[in-house]
This record gives structure tokens, sequence and C-alpha cells, in this order.
């Protein structure tokens, strides 16, 4: 089962990522190959397993409740490419 | 170009119960100076510890050995996107001061450390090779940083990988392409191709990496240095930027076994900031490393030796298996019946978790922006052109502005591997497609757990290849990123598993390029490893070979060796 150009145009929005359609022809033959490539995984009849999340499965980490220091603001918003000081700042989401 | 010549290069049989004196070094014409410096590049971190804790040698003394030899070394090498020559004689001055005055000093108190770029480092640039991360300087240290701080380590330089630590040949970086010091026209292998190129050419006595499908024990056997993934949990991940959580795991290089074990020691324990994070007690890696092993069972797997490894390959790891034998090991064939699943499980489960992960580079709180005035006149333009051609409806469709800011800057900020992977994950991970891929793939991971788990119950450790071929050259698979993923056929399964393992050299090519064993052994038996390592390493030189320096031969002569 091969991938289209409009699946990869799909999940480049679902991924947020922006392909130019150059980049969309390149993405559809190599992701169409490893998606190939990893149906051989179908092959295995695996009804009775258990999925494995994790590599050492441990559960139930409690630590106690306690406050902690966290980072102050000004740390928080170093690294922000735009940021007033109080938020970060993002275009306008709601139209005009 | 430095090249290796066939006609020079010094094989070794196994030399058993040599006696092992220092690394080998090609002394000719050398100033008092220079030679006093070559020494101490060419002492394992544990010769030099004892060294520096005796006083034959300070801290600044050793940290500028090793800052000459990156000058030496980096300009062909470029192993690191970031050498802090002043910070590193700052804190190995420290340290002096500190041994001087009989005041503690921590536990790899004045050997230099380089750090994969990936590990956050407060106020330091941590770049992860990416562009999106071009300028970013983390607000705390990652746990390891800060255990190193904490034990003197004296934290020479970042050294470089492939974008967020996606690839198998450090081609993937943003800034720079590492070439492998035994032939510069190859790969060092990758991710941690700076991490094991800066040990392989002496810049550094030990460093950090980190192993998701085999990033530290593939550049290590490419690189011919020592390198392990320890079990996943023994070292704490917090502050390590994530990739796949479930098997992203931080590991030491060094080499020789001795040295990792030192390392080791230093980063591994339990950390409250990393709920993986195995609560148990470190054991002293150190004090039993040089224990060997009595009655070792050693576990061939059968499906490793098929179709596609590299004669050599083969018959390297066959005569390193030999020695095991002669050191009084059993072996005996084991089956991991689902190994050949392996790479399209990973590369189901790793993309998933990364896309998941990289979901938060968006240009908003930290990372690369777009230009935004360019992104507004875009966005005006593409609804001006659709309205134009009387397609309303598509014109409706074009991205809000906050959608095209995550967009425009995650498609400039990530290269090429990284939005691969974005891809593979997301669509994999999307509507009507989780059970048939992520569900299925995460099924099968148990399959190849169980696989390991039956092996040990009847072997201590299952040796075998890192890689089917050594080093491939620079250019050679960056086309064909299906080609690039079947290179960690070997070292996968043990990430999926969650167990540990050690890479170190058995051998060289005809062509002069070293060959890597790699060792796995249970959860937690990290123990086992080191020691089965030193082993080895006490009975061949095979880890003290040296890529040559310019104007300095090609290699190093070690006990036992003997010259073609």
């Amino acid at each position: 089962m091969g991938l289209s150009r409009e699946d990869v145009e799909k999940v480049a929005l679902l991924g947020r990522l922006r392909l130019s359609p150059q980049e969309i022809d390149t993405m559809t033959a190599q992701l169409g190959a490893v998606v190939e490539y990893v149906q051989q995984l179908s092959e295995l009849n695996t009804d009775d397993v258990e999925p494995m999340a994790h590599a050492v499965e441990l559960t139930n980490i409690f630590r106690p409740d306690d406050l902690q220091p966290s980072l102050d603001r000004k740390a928080a918003l170093a690294n922000a490419p735009h940021q007033d000081g109080e938020y970060y700042l993002v275009p306008a989401v709601l139209g005009e | 170009m430095l090249r290796i010549k066939t006609a020079s290069i010094i094989w070794c049989r196994p030399c058993l119960g040599n006696e092992r004196k220092g690394l080998g070094v090609r002394d000719e014409g050398l100033g008092d100076e220079e030679r006093r410096q070559m020494s101490l590049l060419h002492q394992t971190a544990t010769q030099l510890l004892a060294q520096l804790e005796s006083g034959n040698v300070s801290a600044v003394e050793v940290t500028q050995a090793y800052l000459d030899q990156i000058g030496r070394r980096e300009r062909e090498v470029k192993a690191f996107l970031r050498v802090d020559a002043e910070g590193a004689l700052r804190q190995a001055a420290d340290v002096d001061r500190r041994r001087g005055a009989k005041q503690p000093v921590g536990r790899l108190g004045g050997l230099p450390v380089a750090v994969k770029d990936l590990l956050c480092s407060k106020g330091e640039l941590t770049t992860c090779a990416s562009r999106m991360l071009e300028t970013f300087r983390p607000p705390y240290d990652a746990t390891v940083v800060a255990r190193l701080r904490g034990a003197d380590a004296v934290l020479i330089g970042r050294t470089n990988l492939d974008e967020f630590a996606m690839g198998g040949s450090t081609e993937n970086s943003a800034f720079q392409q590492t070439h492998n010091p035994w032939d510069l026209e190859r790969t060092p292998g990758g991710s941690s191709g700076g991490a094991a190129a800066c040990v392989a050419a002496d810049m550094a006595p030990l460093s950090i990496g980190t192993d998701t499908g085999g990033s530290i024990r593939q550049p290590a056997g490419l690189c011919g240095v020592t390198g392990m993934k320890p079990t996943y949990g023994r070292v704490s991940r917090f502050g390590l930027v994530a990739f796949a959580s479930s098997l992203d795991q931080i590991g030491p290089l060094a080499r020789t076994a001795e040295d990792a074990a030192l390392l080791l020691e230093v980063i591994a324990g339990h950390d409250p900031r990393d709920s993986t994070s195995i609560p148990s007690p470190v054991p002293p890696y150190t004090q039993t490393v040089g224990q060997p092993l009595e009655g070792l069972r050693l576990g061939l797997v059968r499906e490793h030796f098929g179709p596609g490894l590299d004669s050599e390959v083969e018959s390297a790891v066959r005569e390193a298996i030999r020695v095991y034998e002669s050191l009084g090991a059993k072996v005996e064939e084991v089956s991991l019946p689902h190994a050949k699943y392996g790479i399209a499980t990973y590369y189901v489960i790793a993309p998933c978790e990364a896309s998941s992960n990289l979901a938060r580079y968006d240009g908003v709180h930290y990372g690369y922006r777009t230009d935004e005035a360019s992104m507004e006149a875009e966005i005006d333009s593409e609804r001006q052109q659709l309205i134009a051609a009387g397609k309303h409806a598509a014109a409706e469709a074009v991205d809000n502005p906050l959608v095209r800011l995550y967009r425009r800057s995650r498609a400039e900020g990530f290269g090429a591997e990284v939005k691969r992977r974005i891809m593979l994950g997301t669509y994999a991970l999307s509507a009507g497609y989780y059970d048939a891929y992520y569900l299925k793939a995460l099924k099968v991971r148990r399959l190849i757990r169980q696989d390991f788990d039956e092996a040990f119950r009847r072997v201590d450790l299952i040796a075998g290849p890192v890689t089917a071929s050594p080093a491939f050259k620079l250019g050679e698979k960056s086309n064909d990123p299906l080609a690039m993923y079947l290179v960690d056929l070997y070292t996968v399964s043990a990430n999926l598993a969650g167990i540990g393992g050690i890479v170190f050299p058995c051998g060289f090519s005809s062509t002069g390029l070293p060959i890597g064993l790699q060792l796995q052994g249970p959860l937690l038996a990290e123990d086992r490893l080191l020691r089965a390592a030193h082993m080895f390493q006490q009975a061949t030189d095979w880890h003290e070979r040296r890529p040559g320096n310019r104007g300095q031969g090609s290699g190093a002569r070690g006990q036992g060796t003997k010259t073609v």
C-alpha cells in the first residue's frame, strides 16, 4: 500500500510542516518505501500479545506533593523569539 | 586527506596474558614538551586520574594537552560543535587549586569530558545540531551534566550529532560534517558521531553520547572506541532533549571498558526528576570491572550471521568469540526469532514518539521562528490568487497566521531527516492507522523483548556484530533513507527491549577500518558487560590502536603486535 501526494499533504498539515511541491514528491516516494517496509509486521499474529509501551515497565511512581521551586518567568521567557516580558506573543488567531 | 596505507597497518594476534603497559605512542622527532603531552594523550582516563591524584600531572596540563590535540586534529575531524578552551582551563585550574589545598575533589577531578550537544547545559548553547535550536540556551542543566560538574569533570566541548540524534552517520547535522578519524572520507557513524570521533582522535579521554537505536554503539564500532548503552532508566534523561522517550538512553564512550565504568559510575543512578529512571543503587563498576567472569556463558545469535554481513566483520567477530573461549567462556547458539522485525518495529515506534516530542518546536516558546512580515504577505498573496482564480473555498482554507507560523518555522528550522520522521510518526499515529502501525509495533516490541528474556535464561551475554560492515563513505547512503535505517539492524533491538549493550574494537578491515564487537546483557547487567569487555581488552590490544596523526605514522604499537 503506497502513499498518495494527498496523504502526504494531509499529514504535513497535521504535523505542522510546510513542504514545497518538490519535498512532497520526494517525501511521497520515501515515506512510501518505509511504509511498505514496515508492512512486514502484519505477517505476525499478535492477537494475544500485550503492547509494550515502555522498555522497563515501572508503575505508580509517587512523590510527596510538596511545593518545589520552578523556573521564574524571566527564565521561562528568555528563549522565546517574541515576548513582552509577561507573555509569549503570537500572530492574531481570531481574525482582524 | 589522510589515508591509511594497507602496508603500514599493524596487525596483532590476541596477546593472552600479556602485561598491559600504557598505550603506545610513536615519539620520534618530538620535543620534550610534545613528548610529555603525547604520553598524556595516550593514557587511559583511569591512568590519568591516578596521575592527577598523585600529583604527577596537573588538571591544567592534561586539559592543555587535549586542547592542543584538538588544535592538531579538529580541523580535519570536526567532532566538536564548540570547544570551550577558556572554560575548561578555568575548571581545571579550580580543580588543581582545591587538590593542592587538600580540599575535596570530585570523582573525575580534572579529567576532560566531551558532551554530546543534546544535553542541556545551563546558560550555554545546546543546539541538538539543529537550526531550530541554534541560539537556545537552556535555563537548567541536564542531570548528567550536573553530575559531571559535581564530579569535577572538565567540560571541554560539545560534540556534533545527527540533528536531534536522528541518523546513523552525523550527516544530518545542520552545522558540519564529522569525519571518521580512521579515514576522513568515511562516516564516524551516528548519531553520536562527534562523541565517538573525538575519543578516537584523542581529543577527549571520555565522552557522553546517547543511544536511541544504536547511536552510541554504532559510532563506537565504526570509530574503534568503547561505547555503552546502559539499561533503559539506568541513567537519568532529565534535561536530555527528547527524541523517542521510551528508547533514549545516555551512556559513556571511552577508550577502554575500565574508563567506561568510571564514567558510568558517575552518571548512573536514580533521579526523582525522571520518573522512568530505575530506583536501584548503582553498583561500584570501577571496583568490579577488573574481575574476570568465571564460566561465562556467551550466546551467539543464529540470525546475526545471515546474508548481508561483511565477511571481514564476520571473521573478526568469530575470532573475538574464540578469544572468549580461550578465556574459559562457553559459547552456545541462541535464537532471536523476531530480531528481523526490529527495524520495522523501531521505525514505527521511534518516529511516532519523535513526532509527538518534536511538537514542542512551534516557533513560540523557544527556538527558531520564521519571519512574520513575509509570512503575512505570503498568506495574503495566496488568498488573493485563489480568489482571482474563483477558488473561494480554497482561499478560505489557506492557513491562518498562527498555523502558518508553526508550519513555516518548522519547515525552515528542521532538516530533511527530522521532517521525514515527523511525517512518518504523524502518519502512523493518524486516525485509521494507529492500530495497524503503532499498536502493532508495540506488540511486536514485546515479542522482541520475550526473545531476549528467553535467550538470557540460557546465556549470560549475547555476542555479535554491531554493524554489518565497517564505516561507509560519506554521502553513500544519504539519498536513501531506508538503506540508512537498515544500518541499525544489530542495534535497535536492545533499545526496544530496554537492555544494555557495549561495543569495543575486535579487529580491523583490510583497509584499516575498525570492526566492533557488541555484547548485550539482561536488564541492569552493566557490571557484567563491563567486566566481559575488560576481560577481552586485557587479552587483546585492538583498543590501543590509534588512527594516524598527520606526520606521525598510522598506528600505535602495543604489546605483542606484529608488523606486516
